[in-house]
């Protein structure tokens, strides 16, 4: 008979044998058994304060480091926190690992102290979840669970683990083969389609490549690279997709979308071809998706089959890992190239390098005052492409990923799909501890950081020395800018009157942080270089930034693409011509 | 052409599977018109026989949306031509002493089954498909139907070739890769 140990012990065990180095989270009843064990772990535990902060370290761990992140909460209110950093990494396709305590298993549906249906909870937002009450199940749970996280098109999993369970004696046996017969993912692309797939890139005259965050996460940005630069074919990254292409790399466009550049949304919508590679059509992208890009066919790769033919209709559709589509289109390129055949697309090119030259991205430098892009523009020239930007949401995200220059993946951590506010912070404080030795800034707004802030007393005391960037405009500024452009400057409840209330520097001082201030462009540099100085503690530098600035350009929400403002009541004009 | 079609769905016996396929048509917005679960001839495998009305979005979307669910292991759609589609109905129809002999008569017409009888009521349990079991309430009515209940469709394919033969030998999965 093989040795008889707790549940508690299989299950610190079973995350050892999966690999895991990291654990956020926070210990309460029901998990309370699987704290003991993990005491005498070789498994580093991030005690945090608040379990949504749990969840989203755990996915800038995961993002930035590649591997799966890991989070862990009690049962009742401790797994319900971790509701939103879930659906989070769920919609962006963030491999996470959460294990939560449940009530013992004789408890479980009395409406029990601190019970919660957590598995009823987040079926929806989870690529899959396990309800465990049988402590043999553990391992195997494990490592299914690891399986789905990692694998396919990558996802959050829950492991819901009854007291019972922990307390109860079992043995350990990590399995060597997996039971999951309606679980197979299609990495290989068919070599059918790769042919179409090639045939339609040589005819096409317009053609984009249209890269989204799935490129990042099956970390295809060398094949890309190679892609883009054997067929002279314009790139756009979508706000998932920052740094799978170098922003500085002549043939990038930059971002689309409703805050995109000019010429990455003009890539796309005058398109003969769209090229999507890991990106899902998202509305945030397409505009109204009716006039989208009305000219364009479309090839569409993904690892999901579920997201080809979703909200645009595919030409050619392609189930596969991005790499693996990447690596086979290249073959078929080349042997195309060598045979004499290419593509011709240089008056498109042409074309686009005029409205990138005419239209680059931009922001009116404000008579007084500081302004936001200068600060986020500054931020990322001094602290570099090397360091890792995490991103709240809001005007302040949009300007992240509009004026830092992203050259390498992994290094914009950012809620996308979600569009959780508070996520920057925490983010940062996971992706420190999977990157120690890279420079990791949160730039967030003073209202992203009023809601999870309280993890930078666990930075300070767990030695994971980020840094903050609060873009302080006292006010909900996505919100107001809407409120300027839609509702007649009627700010309704987004003042947060936060240059007085709370005293960032003093708060950042509270919490063991170096606390820094800047109100002039003047100070802006020799503030951010003494940030950058300080490698011992986390820093929190206070940009007292002027409120009424504006994300520019901009799609207005539902309208076409068609519309976008350059800035406001300000249209491009197209020389079509020239197409 | 109909919108509405009939998927047979091979899914891992586990509890909560029934409500991750309901949670998806609700929050996708996919409408069921009927749905029925039970066990197969592979004790770890149920299977499920939907009929998805599928105004508004597409068939496909359905079943790839379906085909993400882990517990789920395949699906097939059972066209009607090549298919055997059955419901169950049990009906209870008023049967006074004059009318009883028509009932009677049209029970035996669409070849159903009396499986109850009371004084003023006969219970009636008929078997077949939509159209059929639609014909015989039409005809019954006017007697008084007094409470019915209905199963969920289930459906066969025709010929020898089971759906199930092929996916349902063990798959060897590797372990979880290391972490990058």
């Amino acid at each position: 008979m093989s040795e008889q140990i707790t549940g508690a012990q299989s299950l610190v065990r079973s995350l050892e044998a999966a690999g895991v180095e990291d654990i956020f989270g926070i210990p309460g009843g029901a998990i309370l058994p699987a704290y003991d064990p993990l005491m005498d772990s070789s498994i580093r535990h991030v005690l945090v304060r608040h379990e949504q902060g749990a969840g989203h370290a755990a996915q800038g761990y995961a993002t930035a480091s590649g591997k799966v992140g890991v989070c862990m909460a009690t049962s009742g209110p401790g797994a319900t926190n971790l509701v939103t950093p879930i659906a989070d990494a769920h919609m962006d396709s963030v491999p996470m690992v959460a294990v939560t305590g449940q009530v013992g298993s004789s408890l479980i549906g009395t409406d029990a102290f601190q019970e919660a249906d957590i598995r009823g909870i987040t079926m929806p937002i989870t690529k899959h979840n396990f309800l465990v009450t049988d402590p043999a199940d553990i391992p195997r749970t494990v490592a299914e669970a690891f399986y789905i996280a990692s694998t396919g098109r990558p996802g959050p999993v829950l492991v819901d683990v009854a007291k019972s369970a922990l307390t109860s004696m079992t043995s350990f046996d990590w399995p060597t083969e997996l039971h999951l017969p309606g679980y197979r993912p299609v990495t290989k692309p068919h070599s059918k389609q790769i042919r179409e797939a090639a045939r339609l890139i040589l005819e096409s005259r317009r053609p984009v490549l249209y890269v989204g965050g799935g490129t990042i996460r099956a970390n295809a940005h060398a094949e890309l690279r190679l892609l883009a630069e054997l067929t002279g074919i314009p790139v756009v990254t979508t706000l998932m997709a920052r740094g799978a292409f170098p922003d500085s790399h002549p043939q990038h466009l930059g971002m689309p979308g409703m805050h995109g550049t000019v010429a990455a949304v003009a890539g796309l919508q005058k398109s003969d071809l769209i090229i999507s590679l890991g990106a899902r059509f998202d509305d945030r992208v397409t505009g109204n998706l009716d006039s989208f890009a009305p000219g364009a066919k479309v090839i569409h790769a993904d690892i999901d089959p579920a997201e080809i033919g979703k909200n645009r209709h595919a030409d050619v559709p392609i189930v596969g890992d991005v790499r693996e589509v990447l690596g086979d289109l290249l073959v078929a390129l080349r042997a195309e190239a060598e045979a004499g055949r290419q593509g011709d697309y240089e008056g498109w090119v042409a074309f686009l390098s005029g409205v990138k030259g005419k239209y680059p991205l931009g922001y009116d430098k404000p008579v007084e005052g500081l302004s936001p892009q200068y600060v986020i523009e500054r931020l990322g020239d001094i602290a570099g492409p090397d360091a890792i930007y995490a991103a709240g949401v809001g005007q302040h995200q949009m300007w992240a990923a509009q004026f830092v220059s992203y050259e390498k993946p992994r290094t914009w951590l950012n809620s996308g799909g979600l569009g959780t506010m508070g996520f920057a912070v925490p983010a940062a404080m996971g992706a420190k501890v999977g990157m120690p030795d890279t420079t990791v800034w949160a730039v967030d707004g003073d209202g992203c950081f009023q809601m999870t802030n309280q993890e930078l007393a666990t930075c300070a005391i767990n030695d994971i020395p980020i840094k903050v960037a609060i873009i302080n405009n006292e006010s909900l500024g996505m919100v107001r800018q809407w409120q300027t452009l839609f509702y007649n400057e009627r700010y309704s409840n987004t003042d947060l009157h936060s240059k007085r209330i709370p005293d960032f520097v003093k708060l950042a001082d509270a919490y063991g942080c170096v606390g820094l201030a800047c109100d002039s462009p003047d100070d802006v540099d020799s503030t951010i270089e003494k940030a950058m100085a300080i490698n011992d503690v986390p820093v929190v530098v206070d940009f007292r930034v002027h409120r009424d600035a504006m994300v520019w350009p901009m799609v207005a929400a539902g309208t076409s693409n068609d519309d976008i403002k350059y800035a406001r009541d300000l249209a491009p004009q197209f020389d079509e011509d020239d197409l | 052409m109909s919108d509405k079609h009939t998927l047979s769905v091979l899914v891992e016996d586990k509890p909560g599977v029934l409500a991750r396929i309901a949670g998806l048509f609700s929050r996708r917005g996919f409408n069921i018109d009927s749905l029925a679960v039970g066990p197969t001839e592979h004790p770890e495998v149920s299977r499920m026989t939907i009929v998805v009305n599928v105004e508004g979005s597409p068939l496909e979307q359905v079943t790839k949306q379906l085909n993400k669910l882990v517990e789920v292991i395949k699906i097939v759609e059972l066209e009607p031509t090549a298919s055997v589609h059955r419901e169950l109905v049990m009906v209870k129809i008023a049967a006074t002493a004059e009318t009883r002999g028509q009932v009677l008569d049209t029970v035996q017409l669409f070849r159903a089954k009396v499986v109850d009888v009371a004084p003023d009521a006969v219970t009636v349990q008929i078997t077949g498909n939509a159209g059929k079991i639609a014909d015989f309430l039409r005809v019954v009515e006017p007697f008084g139907v007094r409470e019915l209940v209905q199963s969920g469709m289930v459906a066969i394919g025709r010929g020898a070739r089971s759906i199930s033969e092929r996916n349902l030998r063990p798959v060897a999965v590797p372990a979880p890769p290391a972490a990058v």
